[in-house]
């Protein structure tokens, strides 16, 4: 049997995954959700035919999206997780003794539920009864909220689907008003490697960096992106991702990691120069707008 | 309405018989399903393009229909309650021009709000009708034009008996209505015929919860924007007919300015719009009405955002309000609704339908999402916290009944020249000076200026209002006619 999954990159670039099975698929309100087994990358998940995670590759992201300002914010509390229904995220957080509460933000019940049954690894994150699962849109569930958080992770991934709201300057905006005062927040920041990505990886950009004192993109490889190649977001208003790092004091914690070191950190935000280059172009121009 | 005949769409199923026999175009239109225009092509897509064919005997003939355009047309009456329907492809505008032209002709009587749409004025331009203008009030706080008052119509009525027609706006722009049906009744108690302009009502017929239609309320003809709320393509419309109206002059007056190669592209977005309306519009609409409440609820929660809804409706000049408008008074956080409008599109990459002095609207359609609702909200409660100012206080504006002393047609023709505004009273204007807000023409083609107007103008120029219409726009000077 020749039973392949696809993702179009790009117009002209394919991704193809040979497939067992299909464990599921089904249709909620935000998306159509795809479960599949694979030799490769074993069970991954897709949203209206773009795979969010893999089995095999999904640590990266959560590593990197939680650890990277964990080891720079010298206690967090609070946390807010936007998205993330699948676990991961909360999952490492949940490493880190000194959080009181991390909220997780997922409009999609049926992403939670696919997710529980599916990717019990990662759902387990979600009964740490440190969580608190709120089946809300997230720019509404970030409305009117100020000064409560010490972290916020968008945890979301697509700037044009039905996230679309997560990638705007009013989330950022709300984002920025929801933090305390030495608030971080990391986020998807996409991959700029092919021509339709570069926009939108440029866009966020200019945004985070007319909302933050602080923003610097870092970076890891995680093979199920397009190109392979993915970058984050560090958006913060007091903590700056290198200069604050407590490599110690985080290695002293004794966490169990695939991807993440703190060397990693500091060479995550060291990056190749045309990313480089088209980052420092978006700041320019909200340097000349904003005079 | 027969639900089980509302299922089939005549234009689109004649189109996809036509497409499956594969004729070979020997007539226009040239570029022959793209053939000859591969840009076009790739631009707007095979099936488009391919759409993009002449009238003809399988297609039927927008001019004279007889086959799949008329029952089409006979499916969308019946959808829409009324007696006759014809698809129109000129935009609301010839729908507009037709109602007018149909009731009026030279030196006939109209009378309208003052806040009609300028197809309107232009369709008394080509007929030579005078128009008598009815007072929209004013609401003081949020500055917009709002409907007639039945007793200030009934005044019109009695001060001209001999005027052939009543127009009507269901609903304004901003969602107001006039009470239709007392309307309706005292035009045919006094021989009048009563038009409306739905330009902005279409999703009135297929919701019970919202403001009367004016086919419900019994008016002789109506003109409905079926690409607005209906979900057809940009410039297809409806002109409705109650019962009683003489079709083959309506025909006629159609016909004077209508198209003779009606596009199909609109033809069938009007046929399959119609047909999803009457399949699944109540229940596409209770959606838009929830979303948009939604929004008035949560942007009313922001603080300093005035998002008003029904809670306007005062039972004369707000008789109604239709919900599913959302419209926002500004000015509380300091910022006109031009000043958010921008902001909006500029720095949130969010387009709204308009901004005036002192109000946004944003248009809420079958289209919208719930998360787009969201990043609306979210963009102007981010503006409220990022942007506000001071407020300052709004100039309310007076309404000045106008004299009109020669017909719109008269002015328009009328050879004028540029005065300067101070020396302009006692003269005849040529042209339309408005002032936003609240978008009311303080005078049209034709009218008298006066000391009284001069003032107004110079006074409202000088508080911040937008003025609109005249060819110098620093309003130094104004055209007149020359005696």
């Amino acid at each position: 049997m020749d039973f392949w999954f696809s993702e179009m990159h790009t117009d002209n670039v394919k991704m193809s995954i040979r497939v067992e099975k299909q464990l599921f698929s089904g249709q909620s309100d935000f998306q159509r959700i795809d479960v599949f087994d694979s030799i490769e990358f074993g069970r991954f998940l897709t949203s209206d035919g773009s795979v969010i995670f893999s089995e095999k590759d999904e640590f990266t992201y959560d590593e990197m999206i939680v650890h990277v300002p964990m080891a720079v914010h010298p206690n967090v509390k609070k946390v807010l997780v936007i998205g993330g229904g699948d676990g991961g995220v909360a999952r490492e957080l949940g490493y880190y003794k000194e959080i009181e509460a991390i909220d997780v933000v997922e409009p999609d019940e049926l992403f939670v539920k696919v997710c529980r049954e599916f990717f019990p690894d990662n759902a387990c994150g979600l009964d740490d009864p440190r969580v608190q699962l709120h089946y809300r849109d997230g720019l509404r569930f970030l409305r009117g909220k100020s000064d409560e958080y010490d972290l916020i992770i968008n945890d979301s991934t697509d700037p044009l689907g039905h996230t679309a709201g997560l990638f705007t300057k009013e989330f950022y905006g709300s984002c920025y008003k929801a933090l305390k005062s030495d608030g971080i927040m990391v986020y998807q920041h996409g991959s700029p490697f092919f021509d339709e990505d570069e926009e939108a990886c440029r866009a966020m950009h200019r945004k985070a960096f007319r909302s933050f004192p602080i923003s610097r993109v870092y970076q890891a490889h995680i093979p199920t992106c397009p190109s392979g190649y993915w970058l984050f977001g560090f958006a913060s208003k007091k903590y700056h991702p290198l200069h604050d790092l407590d490599a110690k004091r985080w290695r002293e914690r004794h966490i169990k990691t695939w991807y993440y070191t703190t060397n990693l950190h500091t060479g995550a935000f060291m990056l190749p120069r045309y990313v480089e280059d088209l980052l420092e172009e978006e700041e320019g121009k909200v340097k000349k707008d904003d005079n | 309405m027969d639900i089980e005949r509302q299922r089939s769409a005549p234009v689109y199923e004649a189109l996809e018989r036509f497409r499956k026999q594969r004729v070979v175009p020997f007539d226009v239109p040239g570029h022959k399903r793209g053939r000859g225009n591969p840009e076009l092509v790739k631009l707007l897509g095979e099936r488009c393009v391919g759409l993009d064919v002449n009238s003809m005997k399988p297609l039927d003939n927008l001019c004279h229909p007889v086959s799949v355009i008329y029952e089409a047309e006979q499916l969308a009456a019946d959808a829409f309650g009324a007696a006759h329907a014809y698809f129109m492809v000129g935009g609301t505008t010839s729908a507009v021009q037709s109602m007018v032209l149909t009731a009026c002709k030279a030196g006939d009587k109209i009378i309208l709000p003052r806040n009609v749409h300028r197809s309107v004025i232009n369709a008394l331009v080509l007929c030579g009708a005078e128009p008598v203008y009815v007072n929209p009030e004013v609401d003081n706080h949020i500055g917009i034009a709002l409907g007639m008052e039945l007793s200030q119509v009934e005044d019109a009525v009695l001060k001209h008996p001999d005027a052939t027609a009543i127009l009507i706006n269901n609903p304004t722009y901003y969602g107001i209505c006039s009470d239709l049906r007392s309307i309706v009744k005292l035009a045919h108690e006094h021989g009048m015929m009563a038009l409306v302009d739905e330009a902005h009502g279409t999703h009135l017929y297929f919701n019970d919860s919202l403001p009367v239609s004016a086919m419900e309320a019994g008016a002789d003809m109506a003109a409905v924007s079926m690409h607005k709320s209906g979900g057809s393509l940009t410039q297809s419309s409806l002109l409705l007919l109650g019962e009683g109206v003489n079709t083959r002059y309506v025909e006629q007056i159609i016909n004077l300015t209508q198209t003779t190669s009606a596009s199909y592209l609109l033809l069938s977005s009007l046929d399959i719009s119609r047909r999803n309306l009457a399949l699944r519009g109540c229940e596409s609409f209770e959606k838009v009405k929830n979303m948009a409440e939604y929004a008035r609820d949560e942007i009313n929660f922001i603080g300093g955002y005035y998002a008003y809804g029904k809670d306007l409706v005062n039972g004369g000049s707000i008789y109604d309000y239709d919900v599913t408008k959302l419209s926002v008074y500004t000015r509380d956080i300091g910022l006109t609704g031009i000043e958010v409008y921008d902001l909006l599109r500029d720095e949130y990459d969010i387009q709204i339908e308009f901004g005036d002095i002192g109000n946004i609207l944003a248009y809420i359609s079958i289209g919208d999402r719930i998360q787009d609702i969201e990043r609306l909200v979210g963009a102007l409660e981010d503006i409220k916290r990022l942007y506000s100012k001071p407020t300052s206080k709004l100039h309310n504006a007076e309404y000045i009944q106008p004299i009109v002393a020669a017909t719109p047609q008269k002015a328009f023709y009328s050879e004028k020249k540029l005065v300067p505004i101070r020396e302009t009273a006692g003269r005849i204007c040529g042209e339309f000076v408005m002032c936003y807000p609240p978008g009311i023409p303080i005078l049209s083609p034709g009218e008298m200026v006066t000391k009284e107007i001069i003032d107004y103008i110079l006074f409202a120029k000088e508080k911040g209002c937008s003025m609109q219409g005249p060819e110098d726009g620093s309003l130094e000077k104004l055209n007149v006619l020359v005696e």
